[in-house]
């Protein structure tokens, strides 16, 4: 087996890691990272983006269209959930765990039984490409171009446009913010939606690969906070360097020891990084630039 | 709140409690007292959407009972519990069913893990289980009757079968606790006595859903099938991920198809070329089959699939009539001496089935089904009335001496 297919095996495993990690992180990084409202609703708003995407494609929707349509409906859900429960608990954080984790029992429980334990899948697009003696999936490609995108689109949005510097501002120093003029109410419910929005796009474009089922929310959980908590408060400068020191991590373990393995330097080195970087990569970078 | 209204709340609270159990502890003995069956089967998390349906094969066989007369005169009550895809919660349970709902047995269980959690509490409180799963197999205990499939039935016959039509190069990708770890070791015992070969094994932990990694693991090592053994939902998701990067391997397993109707959940051709052994499911054309799936359909009609844990839990509950109806009794010693003799059979949907009276596990029909490219199952072969030999085999004689163990291949009973 020649050089060239042995790092393209771990190139493209080193994506779909990334993929996984940034896909699954980046509408938490917008909620937790950013906010600081620990969301352990997070896996139930990909759950939903996943089961509106596919009841979308069900209904004769191409998909790529169908997993915008998830992402919307996410982010209508994410701005009600705000608006209903998460406005009037901003200054008690403890108390936004137990609602969220409260939404998450009942977004779970709600769908088992509205919409029974499992849902027929779509399949996987695209079908597959040769590298050498292995075959590979061209939608995991996407997935990581998806990520990619995903990414840039965060930073052009949070930087560039009215809207990031009004929900920076917003965060940072709220009466401030509100003193300028700034509906902060207005931004939050936005802000928020785009979590939910971000998380309902992970689960839409995860959806054809999985199996669908109430409980797949949970999957992403462990990835989406771990990601967060090393990447730190900068949804871009944060996510991003963190997505792809873990999933160096996570890959070279896998490939070598297995899934097990996989798990466990994932999170060794998320407890290494908070003990030498407590306010995580972003912190850590920007500290440095200032 | 208030310390008033707390305090108000709590003696609110207690007077609940004291009528509850007054209510509870005056009730009349009638000559026709149920029959109390307690239910601990997962109805959420997890596992769901393959133990959903053994409450509801449980309650179609009560029904049918109960309309019939019961058992021996009296009416079997159900006592069901969601445990929720969650170890603890059998643990909870169980000590509930048997200690405050006193039942007369319980039909429990999915993952081997929920199994060995709660089987030291039947044990400690003397009850009797049903373990109505097709699992790893081992399990010498007199208080257990395991009416599901075990590796001597499923992989005894699926094994060599697979070796002799698509080679002997095996790889097993398993899920990472008890079930897949034993599981994998009889699967590379078989595979060596064959004259086979293991080319490689993956563990996967329970709730891990992506699978490039052992998708390209498995490529590298070039086997001729691959044994699947992943449990859950989310491990389910290997087959789609596997056909999306095209391994186009056939694999083998016990649990798919006939456990979790993966064929119906995923878009064709992701199943393609998996052949499984099992002791039902819903496409087995025969009469008795058919009138079954016509009587559960009538029933639930929405149900999504009738897999095997649903006809082992569905026939358990005539078994379980039959033996109470000879002994005359719900005593446990009683109904053990009516296994003891060794004819306690039914004619199951699947064929006739028996318990062995040293191991407490049942005889099967088993069917080997493979999953076309369009995903509809035919039967290349049925091996009749596969016992489940080994633990009497290997020393297991729960009619002479009551271990409560379990015990693999390589940790076998004490030789006496």
């Amino acid at each position: 087996m020649d050089v060239g297919t042995l790092a393209f095996s771990a190139l493209y495993q080193f994506g779909d890691a990334f993929a996984f990690l940034v896909l699954s992180a980046c509408g938490l990084a917008v909620i937790f990272g950013m906010m600081g409202v620990i969301n352990l609703a997070h896996g139930e708003f990909i759950m939903c983006g996943a089961y509106v995407t596919v009841s979308a494609v069900h209904a004769g929707i191409p998909l790529p269209v169908a997993v915008v349509i998830g992402a919307l409906v996410s982010a209508a859900v994410g701005a009600l959930v705000e608006i209903l429960v998460i406005r009037h608990l901003y200054d008690r954080p403890l108390d936004t765990i137990v609602a969220t984790w409260g939404l998450s029992l009942i977004g779970t429980q709600g769908t088992l039984i509205l919409l029974g334990s499992t849902m027929a899948g779509v399949g996987t697009p695209f079908g597959s490409f040769q590298v050498g003696d292995y075959s590979y999936s061209v939608y995991r490609l996407v997935l990581f171009g998806m990520a990619v995108l995903v990414l840039a689109a965060l930073y052009a949005l949070f930087n560039w446009t009215r809207f990031g510097v009004m929900a920076r501002a917003t965060i940072q120093v709220p009466h401030m913010a509100a003193a300028l003029g700034v509906d902060t109410r207005l931004v939050y419910s936005l802000t928020f939606a785009l979590g939910a929005g971000l998380a309902g796009l992970a689960g839409g474009l995860y959806a054809p690969t999985m199996t669908l089922v109430p409980t797949m929310g949970t999957t992403f959980i462990m990835e989406a906070f771990v990601t967060v908590v090393v990447g730190g408060a900068d949804v871009f400068l944060g996510t991003a360097p963190a997505a792809a020191l873990l999933a160096v991590v996570k890959a070279t373990m896998t490939s070598w020891y297995g899934q097990l393995a996989g798990q466990i330097g994932l999170l060794i080195a998320v407890i290494i990084v908070i003990r030498v970087l407590p306010r995580g990569i972003s912190g850590f970078l920007l500290r440095e630039r200032a | 709140m208030t310390g008033k209204t707390m305090r108000g709340l709590r003696a609110a609270a207690l007077t609940g409690t004291l009528l509850l159990g007054a209510a509870h502890s005056f009730t009349p003995a009638l000559a026709a007292d149920p029959i109390k069956l307690g239910v601990l089967e997962d109805q959420s998390g997890d596992f769901a959407a393959v133990t959903n349906g053994k409450v509801n094969a449980i309650q179609l066989a009560a029904d049918e009972i109960n309309k019939a007369g019961g058992i021996a005169g009296r009416p079997l009550e159900l006592v069901i519990y969601d445990t929720q895809s969650d170890n603890t919660r059998y643990q909870e349970f169980m000590r509930r069913v048997l200690q405050r709902d006193k039942v007369d047995a319980v039909f429990a269980g999915f993952s081997s893990a929920s199994r060995e959690a709660y089987r030291p509490i039947v044990n400690q409180f003397n009850g009797l289980a049903f373990y109505n799963n097709q699992y790893e197999g081992g399990v010498c205990d007199a208080n257990m009757i395991v009416t599901g499939a075990v590796p001597e039935q499923q992989f005894s016959t699926l094994i060599p079968w697979m070796m002799e039509k698509y080679g002997k190069k095996v790889y097993t990708l398993a899920a990472d606790y008890n079930f897949g770890q034993i599981s994998a070791e009889w699967v590379r015992n078989i595979v060596k006595e064959n004259g086979g070969e293991m080319v490689g094994e993956d563990f996967i932990p329970l709730g891990v859903s992506q699978f490039s990694q052992n998708i390209q693991n498995i490529q590298k090592a070039k086997p001729d099938f691959v044994v699947t053994l992943l449990v859950g939902t989310a491990q389910a998701s290997y087959y789609e991920q596997a056909a999306a990067a095209n391994v186009g391997l056939p694999m083998a397993s016990s649990v798919n198809v006939g456990q979790g109707y993966e064929h119906k959940r995923f878009k064709p051709p992701s199943l393609k070329d998996m052949y499984v052994t099992t002791n039902y499911i819903e496409e087995i054309d025969s009469p008795e089959s058919k009138a079954f799936v016509a009587k559960f359909k009538a029933k639930y009609p929405n149900e999504p699939y009738i897999n095997q844990e649903m006809e082992n839990s569905y026939l358990a509950v005539y078994l379980y009539k039959q033996m109470v109806e000879r002994a005359g009794t719900t005593d446990r010693e009683a109904l053990r001496k009516e296994i003891a003799k060794g004819d306690v059979c039914m004619d199951a949907p699947e064929g006739k089935v028996c318990i062995d009276p040293k191991s407490q596990h049942m005889s099967h029909t088993i069917y080997l089904a493979k999953v076309s490219e369009d995903h509809s199952i035919s039967f290349p072969k049925v091996w009749q009335d596969i016992k489940p030999y080994w633990l009497g085999e290997a020393g297991c004689d729960l009619t002479k001496s009551d271990p409560s163990a379990q015990y693999t291949p390589s940790n076998p009973p004490p030789k006496p």
